[in-house]
């Protein structure tokens, strides 16, 4: 048995004979003792020297032991002073009243050696295991403000490297929590070159720094390939490849990429691993679910990872919705999830689309009766042609070391016509040239419809008039992918040539194709308008370059830009 | 044979406890209930009586004063509901038993003086 450590026990107790017994006891039993004839004294005491264990007669003139009990307890705070009532009082209503005063125990008149050491000594263990609790909860809480102060920083690191985006623009609502970052939810924005827009959401595994971290250079990879005007296709793979590379086995990020043209009217789709998301066609008042069809980044290797996308016809009015998890796995009281049956029936009742967010939020309250801080979702529509950002202002400079008068060809064959993007890296030799910098966005967007027409139209023969209607758009991408793995043969070939001029330069491009052409002069004839789905290309490729024309039958087209160089 | 007025074995136990302030735990004792008396005697108030009853049971349980204590809770318990010359009565008893105790702590204290 472990012997009792020397406590300062406070005494009081109003007769002198019993003070002088029951202090005679305490101290022979090896403790310090102070020593009060009243509970105002004993107070007093206390609030000077600060005993550990109290022996409280409970009555007492001037002050009785319940008040001075209850007065010792405030003094004494979070700490634990074990007050021992000492009372021949027998009714129990009494002994109640020692209790509710705060006393923790009691000891009758007449003392008893023996049981006084035992319950001193059982006061004195719960009272160091108090202390014990308090310490704990002091270190635990330090250490959580560590943490805290981690993620902090940690957001703050972020916060920059996700700025780069666009979720501001006007095209997007989103709502997130602000802490999504720490449960992993991701949520990035970005404009291509040729004025699409890439968007992701994402749902990294775990929570805290572990899931924040995977999320940084996901989003450097995001905005530094959309910036350079790279595609879904490639984009995901650089972003599979690198999560796959650095995240530990057991952690990888469900996502869904989208990119949405205005100029093209639809938006391509890849899921990983997601609840669907919705693209909500407003004529019709279809929703056409967007299913997960892949495994969600970082867990295939390169060799065995799927980019292929779906691409769906989109009006202007239409919106694509997207949520994370959150949403679907909110339980109630009886551990039921909320589930895809409710989310569909808050969509069916739905009246006015601007407040579909503001429904779900609130059907959610009422499912589980309290909101959750880990639902992000986000809605996005076509910017009206209107609404397209304008182009970066240009900085003028004289232009003295760039490549002012030179030219190139490329010709991409069959195997690199499956699975290469060129765009990317013509657009970067093209903004070479300063004088072009101010055009990025046309020049990409031209680049980019003659390259396509080349490859679909030209080399893969697909029939532009099927994408008259959505289910015609839907094959004309299925069929795209088939043609694609197929082809073994066939050129698209890219030529630049640039030429100085008196006040500033000349590009011009030419594209030609393997494929059988087309009737020009019967293309030539419509006006330029951009209502159609089918066959638009040309009318862009008009609009936005100078001097378009096309030739051998269709299967060669040239198209120039020009710049000023201001003084 | 068990005294009922004085118990042996609590003063042979506060002996062995108190050591060389033995007759100053006697001393204390005896000068308190003197006053704790001249307190109950003076007073006719119901809830002072039962106050001062208390008191002195307690010390007098502590001190081995069986019959005395228990004179006091007699007085304590039942101070409200008794007439004023039933409370002469019984305190007349306390005293009276007081007095009859009395000598044993005086002996007491001078058996340890000759220690």
């Amino acid at each position: 048995m472990q012997a009792q450590e020397p406590l300062t026990i406070l005494i009081a107790e109003d007769s002198a004979a019993d003070r002088l017994l029951l202090s005679t006891i305490v101290r022979r039993q090896g403790h310090e003792v102070l020593a009060a004839a009243n509970g105002a004294e004993a107070v007093e005491l206390f609030r000077q020297q600060q005993p550990q264990l109290v022996l409280m007669d409970a009555m007492m003139p001037v002050m009785d032991g319940f008040e001075a009990a209850r007065q010792i307890k405030l003094l004494a705070g979070e700490t634990l002073v074990p007050i021992i009532f000492l009372t021949s009082l027998s009714e129990s209503e009494a002994l109640v009243r020692c209790l509710e005063a705060g006393g923790d125990d009691f000891l009758a008149k007449p003392y008893n050696q023996i049981i006084l050491a035992a319950k001193i000594k059982a006061m004195d263990r719960l009272r160091r295991l108090q202390d014990t609790v308090l310490q704990q909860r002091d270190l635990i809480a330090k250490h959580h403000d560590y943490l805290l102060n981690e993620q902090r920083v940690a957001k703050a690191v972020f916060d920059k490297v996700a700025h780069s985006g666009c979720l501001s623009a006007p095209n997007i609502r989103y709502l997130q929590s602000p802490y999504a970052l720490f449960n992993g939810d991701l949520l990035l924005a970005a404009y291509t070159p040729a004025g699409d827009m890439h968007v992701l959401l994402g749902d990294f595994t775990g929570h805290g720094l572990p899931a924040a971290v995977g999320a940084m250079p996901l989003a450097e990879v995001f905005y530094g390939m959309t910036a350079k005007g790279y595609g879904l296709a490639e984009t995901l793979r650089e972003m599979n490849a690198k999560l796959k590379r650095i995240l530990p086995v057991d952690m990888f990020c469900c996502a869904t990429l989208l990119c949405l043209s205005s100029l093209r009217r639809s938006v391509e789709v890849w899921n990983g691993g997601m609840p669907d998301g919705y693209l909500h066609r407003l004529a019709t008042g279809e929703r056409v679910p967007l299913k997960a069809r892949h495994l969600p980044l970082g867990v295939l290797s390169a060799q065995a990872f799927d980019d292929s996308t779906e691409v769906h016809a989109m009006a202007v009015d239409d919106r694509v919705f997207l949520l994370s998890d959150g949403v679907i796995d909110t339980s109630d009281a009886n551990d039921q999830l909320f589930g895809v049956e409710r989310l569909q029936q808050v969509f069916a009742a739905n009246l006015e689309p601007d407040r579909l967010f503001e429904d779900i939020e609130q059907a959610l309250r009422d499912f589980r009766g309290e909101a959750r801080d880990d639902v992000s979702m986000v809605e996005v529509s076509l910017l009206a042609p209107a609404q397209l950002k304008p182009t970066a202002p240009v900085y003028s400079d004289s232009g003295q070391s760039c490549p002012l008068d030179w030219s190139v060809s490329f010709e991409f064959r069959g195997a690199t016509l499956k699975r290469f993007n060129p765009l990317p890296y013509l657009l970067q030799l093209l903004l070479e040239v300063h004088g072009l910098r101010g055009q990025s966005g046309a020049l990409y967007s031209v680049l980019a419809e003659l390259y396509s027409n080349a490859l679909e139209h030209g080399v893969l023969g697909l029939d532009s008039s099927l994408k008259r209607d959505a289910a015609g758009f839907a094959r004309y991408y299925e069929q795209r992918n088939t043609r694609l793995e197929a082809l073994q043969d066939g050129y698209v070939r890219v030529h630049l040539q640039v030429t100085p001029q008196e006040q500033g330069g000349c590009l011009v491009i030419r594209v030609e194709d393997s494929g059988k052409g087309f009737d020009v002069a019967r293309v030539m004839e419509r006006p330029l308008e951009n209502v159609r789905l089918s066959g638009r290309g040309v009318s862009l490729v008009r609009q936005l370059g100078r001097n378009a024309s096309w030739s051998d039958e269709g299967r060669s087209a040239r198209v120039e830009f020009f710049w000023e160089v201001q003084a | 044979m068990t005294d009922p007025h004085v118990d042996r074995d609590v003063l042979d136990t506060l002996r062995d406890v108190m050591e060389e302030n033995y007759p100053d735990l006697l001393d204390t004792f005896l000068t308190d209930s003197e006053s704790r008396l001249q307190e109950l005697q003076a007073t006719a108030d119901a809830e002072k009586l039962s106050e001062v009853a208390h008191s002195l049971k307690g010390s007098a349980s502590n001190m081995g004063a069986v019959r005395l204590a228990e004179l006091c809770q007699a007085l304590e318990s039942d101070a409200r509901h008794k007439s004023p010359a039933e409370i002469v009565k019984l305190v007349a008893e306390i005293s009276l038993e007081f007095d009859g105790v009395r000598p044993v702590y005086e002996s007491e204290r001078q058996h340890t003086h000759t220690h």
